[in-house]
């Protein structure tokens, strides 16, 4: 535990030239740091493109990666299997709380919200009212890990508590691999959808009247948010923020609402914001890390409160 | 007047909406046996709806039109560039093309809507309410261009409006929605089949066939 000092020259040398003249500093470099990176990197890009995909779709600038319930969703997973699994535990006599369990439990709970949004949607027809729904559902999640927490035992509240910081640290070389391979497919089908999200900023009508399925569209919007915000929270924790101040951000700088620059727009700034987020919450020399959540905020927040106040204008 | 169903009727032939009962046909086909991608060929729209974002350039928002033409990725080849300016000259919008919308007036950000459009290539235009919150000016200066877009580009342009005064003599067809009949021909037919008589109470307001306008009855 704890920090350790690897000169950059050194760094580079480990990871291009392969060398091998510290075996710790090369396990330290090859098993931590890149694949720490590698993983802030995929939060970021992923959290801001849900961001981009629903605000344009709900036409809502204050939409995140989260309004359908995924986060939630995720949370409630990760709760019934921290705090719900001292029952069974007790039965067995085993705990089953680890990060693999976690993971699968926080994407079976932000799936199953997502399935039951997209079972919504089938009979909604008005896209704000789905809006709505989402939030919802939110709220029906939050109360329950309330709930599960009032009967909580103190340290399964802490291990909860924990996992809702978030961190970016905790992924070995498969579970970035996977989460890298996720990621990829939620950009291809968010690529996909560039011309109709462009064709949404006019409105739904308009859009029809331009050629654009609407129907298929939203599902593709929606999936690809659901495995994107998805895999990330259940892998990283729910990791706040970063999906909706990334695409204001990237609005603002850019000065345009034309996807096919936000959409690459917004994956440079995520991945950027999320690696300085990360590289705060574990200052080089010292021996606290931070929660990552907290980080993203504090950094983000006054970043855009001064964006605004700035252009006195806000640019949606 | 108001409430009648004339955005409804416009709505529903735009395929904005979902029809209520009967069955409409364009060129033989039923509406609804074409897909949203031949529809868009086919008619294009300017609806009443604010607009989601007006974070557009006036030329973004037009180009915007050439949607059922451009590929996967919406990519405008040199030939949308040019049916883009080709809308723009035709509303006249050449000076204001690269401000934002949201700073352009009402009357311009109808001229925007209508230039949209245009840019959509398509042999049907239906405006629902083009005129309304313009002034007189500006509505005769809008109607006037609709007309001229109709005659020079040989395109079938539908709207809905309550200004009868100015529709009857910029129209070339009318159909005036009213209980229990509806009526539609030329406008002086209609005056000379008195259409206009029944359409407002007499004792409120009169219309006058000489002039073609309506009178108020004091």
């Amino acid at each position: 535990m704890g920090s350790v000092d690897i000169p950059f020259r050194a760094t580079l040398r480990h990871i291009f030239l392969n060398a091998t003249s510290d075996d710790s500093w090369h396990y330290i470099i090859w098993n931590y740091r890149i694949p720490k990176a590698i993983t802030a990197v995929l939060v970021g890009v992923s959290l801001s493109l849900c961001g981009l995909l629903m605000q344009t779709l709900f036409r809502n600038p204050l939409a995140g990666p989260f309004v359908l319930g995924i986060s939630s969703g995720a949370s409630l997973g990760a709760a019934f299997l921290i705090m719900g699994s001292g029952i069974i535990a007790g039965l067995i006599g085993t705990s089953f709380v680890n990060d693999i369990s976690l993971a699968v439990a926080s994407s079976m709970g932000s799936l199953l919200v997502l399935m039951a949004v997209i079972a919504m949607a089938r009979h909604v027809k008005d896209t704000m009212a789905l809006l709505i729904i989402g939030l919802m559902f939110g709220s029906i999640t939050a109360a329950l890990v309330t709930v599960l927490s009032y009967f909580a035992k103190a340290e399964e509240l802490q291990q909860y508590i924990y996992w809702s910081f978030g961190t970016v640290g905790n992924l070995n070389w498969s579970q970035v691999t996977l989460l890298s391979f996720i990621t990829i497919i939620g950009l291809v089908i968010s690529i996909f959808s560039i011309k109709s999200l462009n064709a949404l900023l006019l409105g739904e009508n308009y859009a029809r009247s331009m050629g654009v399925k609407i129907k298929k569209s939203r599902y593709l919007i929606i999936i690809a948010t659901g495995i994107l915000a998805g895999s990330v929270t259940a892998f990283a924790g729910p990791i706040a923020f970063v999906g909706l101040a990334v695409p204001h951000l990237t609005r603002q700088v850019f000065n345009t609402t034309d996807h096919k620059v936000l959409v690459p727009g917004v994956i440079l700034y995520g991945a950027i914001l999320l690696l300085i987020c990360d590289t705060i919450a574990q200052l080089p020399s010292s021996t606290y890390v931070l929660p990552i959540n907290a980080i993203t905020s504090v950094i983000g927040a006054p970043v855009v409160i001064w964006l605004l106040v700035r252009k006195r204008k806000m640019i949606f | 007047m108001n409430g009648i169903g004339k955005s409804t009727l416009l709505r529903t032939m735009g395929r904005v909406q979902p029809k209520l009962s009967g069955n409409i046909a364009l060129n033989n086909t039923t509406l609804e046996d074409l897909n949203n991608e031949e529809l868009a060929t086919q008619i294009s729209i300017v609806l009443t709806e604010p607009l989601a974002t007006k974070n557009l350039t006036v030329k973004e928002l037009i180009s915007l039109g050439r949607q059922p033409y451009t590929n996967w990725l919406g990519l405008l080849t040199p030939q949308d560039h040019s049916k883009i300016m080709d809308a723009i000259k035709m509303v006249e919008l050449q000076a204001l093309q690269d401000r934002k919308c949201y700073e352009l007036s009402d009357g311009q950000l109808q001229k925007v809507l209508i230039a949209r459009a245009l840019s959509q290539d398509t042999p049907i235009i239906l405006l629902d309410e083009p005129t309304t919150h313009l002034d007189l000016y500006h509505k005769v200066q809008i109607l006037k261009m609709l007309k001229r877009i109709a005659h020079d580009l040989h395109k079938t342009i539908v709207f809905t409006t309550h200004e009868i005064d100015i529709a009857i003599q910029l129209c070339d067809k009318m159909l005036i929605l009213d209980r229990p009949t509806c009526h539609f021909g030329a406008p002086c037919e209609l005056i000379e089949n008195e259409s206009f008589q029944t359409l407002f109470p007499s004792d409120t307001i009169r219309f006058d066939a000489k002039t073609g306008s309506f009178k108020i009855k004091n």
